[in-house]
């Protein structure tokens, strides 16, 4: 596979982790996108963010937690997580309360760089 | 052009359902080439075969098995997500099929444009 046949596609993780199985099942599909080797990104808006807030404990609700498997999307091919400011702000978060790194962007930003993807697939 | 459609929500629950069927159906008419109809989450429900719609509403089951085999589209179910709702192979309307998610993947990447419903 050459470089142009390698595509741009961002998974946007939009509602809160628990509560639907919508960030579950999207998670699934990030580690079999994982084997296609496209250049993956992760944007975390609104609820979505608080599914890489450290701390989550899925034993109350009995549920299967999948707080683990972030820590597995770089190596997944998982290049970036942006966080929107905002929603992270509205919501009292900062960027160390994330179990992965990630980069707090604007809204603006994060609209900038949709724009450059080949897909987007939201969750 | 060619589009992929991804439908996450189940019939008659949602409207998704409803676009994602009237969008494939007008991509067609404008002589678009639909790379694949994929189906996730409760969106798997959309293409089984055991539901009885009331027979004055429209039969969203039937609608995505006639425009599968009317033009060869290549229409499947996610299997984890069918599997976790009680779906397999022996439930699926004609014309479709329950494959991997991989199948989403290969359609994404050979597609110009993927659109969401749900």
């Amino acid at each position: 596979m050459n470089d142009d046949d390698v595509k741009k596609i961002m998974f946007i993780m939009r509602q809160a982790p628990h509560g639907t199985i919508y960030s579950y099942e999207g998670l699934e599909t990030i580690l079999v996108f994982g084997a296609f080797e496209q250049e993956m990104s992760m944007a975390f808006i609104g609820d979505g963010i608080f599914a890489a807030v450290k701390g989550q404990d899925t034993e109350g609700i009995g549920i299967k937690g999948f707080i683990k498997t972030y820590g597995v999307l770089e190596d997944y091919g998982v290049d970036h997580m942006y966080v929107d400011k905002e929603s992270m702000e509205e919501r009292g978060l900062t960027p160390e309360d994330f179990v992965v790194d990630v980069e707090v962007v604007s809204a603006a930003e994060i609209g900038r760089i949709m724009e450059e993807q080949h897909a987007t697939i939201p969750y | 052009m060619k589009f992929t459609v991804l439908v996450h929500e189940g019939p008659y629950n949602h409207q998704a359902a409803d676009t994602a069927y009237n969008f494939t159906k007008a991509a067609i008419a404008k002589g678009h080439e639909i790379v694949r109809i994929f189906f996730y989450h409760d969106g798997v429900y959309n293409i089984t075969n055991q539901a009885e719609p009331p027979q004055d509403d429209r039969d969203i089951y039937k609608r995505w098995s006639d425009i599968a085999k009317d033009n060869g589209i290549d229409t499947v179910a996610c299997i984890a997500a069918s599997k976790r709702r009680g779906i397999n192979d022996k439930y699926m309307v004609e014309g479709t099929r329950i494959s991997g998610l991989g199948q989403l993947a290969d359609a994404v990447i050979g597609s110009e444009r993927l659109v969401t419903f749900g």
